[in-house]
């Protein structure tokens, strides 16, 4: 059976251990423990940030210590000590690096294990990838090619550096640091993450790409993502994040931006694949993430598109801001939790703009004992006339001990709004297991099958690198949730 | 009457605590032991809680700030009627013969006395007497599924209520006539009405209920109403709720169901006038083949309020359950639904459906919806759906063409709109009257002129909208 190509999927599926759990012996460059305005004072020195930057770290955290610990969502884990953190955890830099030769073997070593080793994607792909190692960026590929089309797409401790009047300009425009309980901590410690900037009327050649991992222990990941789209420009950007397998349990609070100006459409995939803690539901990510989009401009658009397979919780919420008139905001998510894993993610879609538009498709999956939530706002404003919504979130359940909920919230102030949400929740049929079967299919490929036929709609929105990854991580996660 | 008044001059929730403790005695008359206990613990909850606050997220979109800051007054005795109580409320609805329980400003009323038992064994009255009578029921059903600590209201009227409408049929009883409760309030002060009901409908027995909300004159009340209902076995209830009160009318309905194996239940909540109303449902599906059908009608105008809170619990295999709330808001109106499905660990073969359509015909009108789904169990079929939208613009312009009105026109998309909860009204006198009662609220002709919701004009004559529908 082992020598049989065909079962090469099969086999991978069945031994089902999370396969990013690797754990790579990079030298650490680690803050003190805990979270006081010092930890802030380090961080920023470390990385040498103007006063700013510091000003706007020490604002957030003051802010932060009067806010208190959202418990609204449909997740239960144990209080967090935010003391008993490491804010800050860089890989060692020996030297300046001028090429992938020179960087540390033990790191390209991990990269090829998450299979995305970045000479490779250099050559093959076309996609330019920042990887973010712990808390810092570590390799941007493709600079060269993209500062031709004047794009610049670089790690966000660099783009404080060089572009300051840039940053300065945008951040925190679209998740102010008084935002949320997460976002102010996220603004506080952030230590990197990426910035993009697309010129005016540049349509971005490659699709650029971040990859996050946690690797050091007792550290949270802190990551911030800004993406600015100029007049008429357009970009296609993917993410996708693993940790190693630890009995403890890890925080990620991240903050992702995005703005679109007339005309600009920014395309954001995601492949989530942290953690997920052990069959017994230990260790795994806490995955806080605050994710936003601001369509500031006439006819712009923003498209979040997501793969939810990782993290022992997930608390995300993707959502839009239809600010400017005929702007269009769309979420596509796939959300699969399994074993003791508990999501609670959706979005909002906020219609100010005339002539707005938004399309929502949720798919949940809950096997073993996970609850998945999909939670979602569509707020029509009084100015947003002829707004228009269009929501469906769809849950399957695999298995009597798991949970699939719905929480929407539609709230309308324009009479000339149309909104429309609809949702299932249902099992796989026998009737579509006994078709498989009779035709030989064994009942667990035959549910891999179904799952990824029932996901199909949101994996086809994914670029094609990522569509192929999705689907191998669906089959994955559900692996032993039959009978 | 003014020493059996209490007037306000500090806040409600202090005054109503204040209220307890000094009038202890008076409240606990006519108790049993249990119902004194549920009191006192409820009263204790309240001291918690207070009333609640648009923080609290299942009240966050119905601000009730201005409601509690009014002063009220606080009837702790009967008042005596003037004029001819039984005259007043006398309902004339055409071949509909019900038997009728009324309530003056929260206080049975009746000349049959305060309890009176039926030929067939049943059973109304003031829960009032009805407690004396009936210890054992009380000691079983009493404050079983209202639970207090859910909100500062139910815990308030826990603790407060000193009249109701007791309801009790014996098993296997199936009653013919439709009851109808008639809540009026008539005091030209603000009155703040405490009112707790208990229904108890033995196995296989068969009722039929309808539920009047009035109000005469344009005073300020706030009438916090709690009922629960216990449906047994093979048992079917129909319950029909009709609110139509003034415009600085605020109802705080609050109903429990708890239904046991193949149970039926239907209410209809139809809500045609008030300036805030809160309606809190839950239905417990605690026997396997039990059946619930919440349906809800709501036309609002002027700055008018309505907050619909459905819970229906699937706690057992093999039930079954519908909603469908459907509403039209006219002017400053503003409406909240809020569905909440939960389906237990092994409630299997559950059957859920839920749907909540909004039509708004102003830009300053307001719909916040929210339709909930929990579910547990993997063998289930629940789905939910949440419209927003206007008239459907392509029908509009077929009727026009046909020489039709725009005003008529409208009339008749948003009457057709609502035709889908009046047919589900079974009692045929009953669907007439509702039919004609919305044919008239859509023209805006519905005021809160005569007695009662169901005295609109000339009974006898049918309503029609001035088209001829032999071009359509």
């Amino acid at each position: 059976m082992e020598t049989n190509p065909n079962n090469a999927i099969l086999d991978e599926v069945t031994k089902g251990e999370y396969k990013f759990g690797f754990y790579s012996d990079i030298e650490n460059d680690m803050a003190p423990r805990g979270l006081n305005e010092d930890t802030i004072h380090f961080i920023s020195a470390k990385k040498g940030e103007p006063e700013w930057m510091l000003e706007f770290r020490l604002k957030a955290f003051r802010h932060w210590q009067n806010m208190v610990e959202p418990k609204w969502a449909h997740v239960k884990y144990p209080n967090i000590d935010f003391q008993d953190i490491i804010y800050y955890a860089a890989p060692k830099k020996k030297k300046e690096l001028a090429s992938l030769d020179e960087v540390d073997p033990e790191l390209l070593e991990t990269f090829n294990k998450l299979g995305i080793s970045l000479d490779e994607q250099k050559r093959l792909s076309g996609v330019a990838v920042d990887a973010v190692i712990d808390s810092v960026s570590v390799k941007t590929t493709f600079q060269d090619t993209l500062a031709k089309h004047g794009i610049i797409f670089c790690s966000f401790s660099e783009a404080v550096r060089e572009h300051p009047e840039l940053v300065k300009k945008y951040i925190g425009t679209v998740v102010p640091y008084t935002d949320n309980f997460f976002a102010a901590l996220n603004s506080a410690v952030f230590s990197d993450g990426s910035f993009c900037y697309i010129p005016k009327g540049v349509r971005c050649p490659l699709e650029l790409s971040t990859y996050f991992r946690i690797n050091a222990a007792n550290t949270g990941q802190f990551e911030r993502t800004l993406i600015v789209a100029e007049e008429g420009s357009y970009v296609s950007y993917m993410e996708g994040c693993t940790a190693p397998m630890r009995d403890e349990n890890q925080l990620h609070a991240a903050i992702v931006e995005i703005i679109a100006l007339d005309d600009a459409e920014v395309k954001y995939s995601t492949v989530q694949n942290w953690y997920p803690g052990d069959k017994q539901g230990k260790g795994g990510v806490y995955n806080f993430v605050t994710k936003r989009g601001l369509c500031r401009g006439r006819n712009s658009k923003i498209s979040w598109t997501q793969v939810e397979t990782g993290s022992s919780i997930t608390w995300k919420y993707p959502s839009c801001i239809l600010m400017g008139d005929n702007a269009i905001g769309e979420f596509y998510s796939v959300a699969v939790t399994n074993n003791f894993q508990q999501a609670d993610t959706g979005t909002k879609m906020v219609h100010i703009g005339r002539n707005t538009r938004s399309t929502i498709i949720s798919k949940g999956i809950s096997a073993g004992r996970s609850n998945n939530s999909y939670r979602g706002l569509v707020r029509i404003l009084p100015g947003a006339t002829n707004a228009r919504n269009f929501s469906q979130c769809d849950s399957l359940l695999l298995g009597d001990k798991c949970g699939a909920h719905t929480f929407p919230y539609i709230e309308t102030k324009n009479e000339s709004s149309i909104v429309e949400h609809e949702a299932t929740t249902s099992k796989i049929s026998e009737d579509q297991l006994f078709y498989c079967n009779q035709r030989g299919i064994d009942t667990e490929k035959a549910i891999g099958l179904i799952v990824n036929g029932y996901a199909k709609e949101v994996l086809n929105k994914l670029p094609m690198e990522f569509a192929v990854e999705a689907q191998k991580l669906l089959s994955i996660t559900l692996e032993g949730s039959v009978g | 009457m003014k020493n059996e008044t209490v007037i306000q001059n500090q806040a409600l929730d202090e005054l109503l605590i204040e209220l307890f403790n000094k009038e202890k005695e008076l409240l606990t008359t006519n108790d049993i032991e249990k119902v004194t206990q549920h009191r006192n613990e409820a009263m204790a909850s309240f001291k918690q809680t207070g009333f609640p606050n648009s923080s609290m997220e299942q009240w966050r979109h119905t601000d009730l700030e201005d409601l509690l800051d009014e002063q009220f007054n606080y009837q702790l005795r009967p008042s005596k009627a003037d004029g001819d109580i039984e005259e007043m409320f006398k309902c004339e609805v055409h071949n509909f013969n019900t038997e009728i329980i009324s309530m003056l400003n929260g206080w049975h009323f009746s000349k049959n006395g305060q309890l009176h038992t039926y030929p067939n064994g049943m059973v109304m009255g003031s829960i009032n007497a009805a407690m004396k009578a009936y210890p054992d029921l009380f000691n079983k059903y009493y404050g079983e599924i209202a639970d207090y600590t859910s909100n500062g209201f139910v815990s308030i009227n826990t603790a407060l209520a000193q009249d109701g409408v007791f309801i009790w049929v014996p098993d296997g009883v199936e009653v013919e006539k439709t009851m109808q409760i008639i809540k009026m309030i008539d005091l030209e002060e603000n009155l703040f009405v405490q009112s707790r009901n208990l229904i108890i409908l033995g196995e296989n027995s068969k009722l039929s209920l309808m539920h009047c909300d009035d109000s005469i004159n344009q005073a300020t009340s706030l009438i916090n109403t709690v009922t629960e209902v216990y449906v047994g076995k093979g048992a079917k209830l129909e319950v029909y709720k009709l609110q139509n009160l003034n415009d600085n009318s605020a109802l705080i309905n609050s109903t429990f169901i708890k239904q046991e194996a193949d149970s039926n239940v239907r209410t209809n909540t139809l809500t045609f006038n008030c300036g805030l109303i809160r309606n809190n449902i839950h239905v417990r599906l605690d026997g396997s083949g039990a059946h619930a059908d919440v349906l809800g009608l709501y036309l609002m105008d002027k700055e008018q309020h309505v907050d619909n809170q459905i819970r229906i619990d699937h706690n057992v295999a093999q039930c079954t359950s519908n909603e469908l709330f459907k509403g039209i808001l006219d002017d400053e109106a503003s409406a909240v639904f809020n569905g909440y499905i939960h389906v237990a660990r092994d409630a299997q073969k559950t059957n859920a459906y839920q749907n909540n359509k909004n039509i708004l015909l102003k830009p300053t009108a307001t719909i916040n919806t929210m339709p909930f789904l929990e579910i547990y169990a993997d063998d289930v079929k629940c789905s939910h759906g949440a419209t927003v939208g206007q008239l459907d613009q392509e029908a509009m312009f077929y009727i026009r063409q046909r020489g039709v009105s725009e005003a008529n026109a409208r009339l008749l998309l948003m009457y057709a709109f609502a035709a889908d909860i009046i047919e589900n009204i079974s009692i045929e006198p009953l669907r007439e009257r509702i039919d004609t009662m919305v044919k008239k609220r859509l023209r805006g002709e519905l005021s809160i002129c005569e007695k009662c919701v169901l005295h609109c004009g000339a009974p006898e004559k049918e309503y029609h909208f001035d088209i001829d529908y032999s071009k359509i």
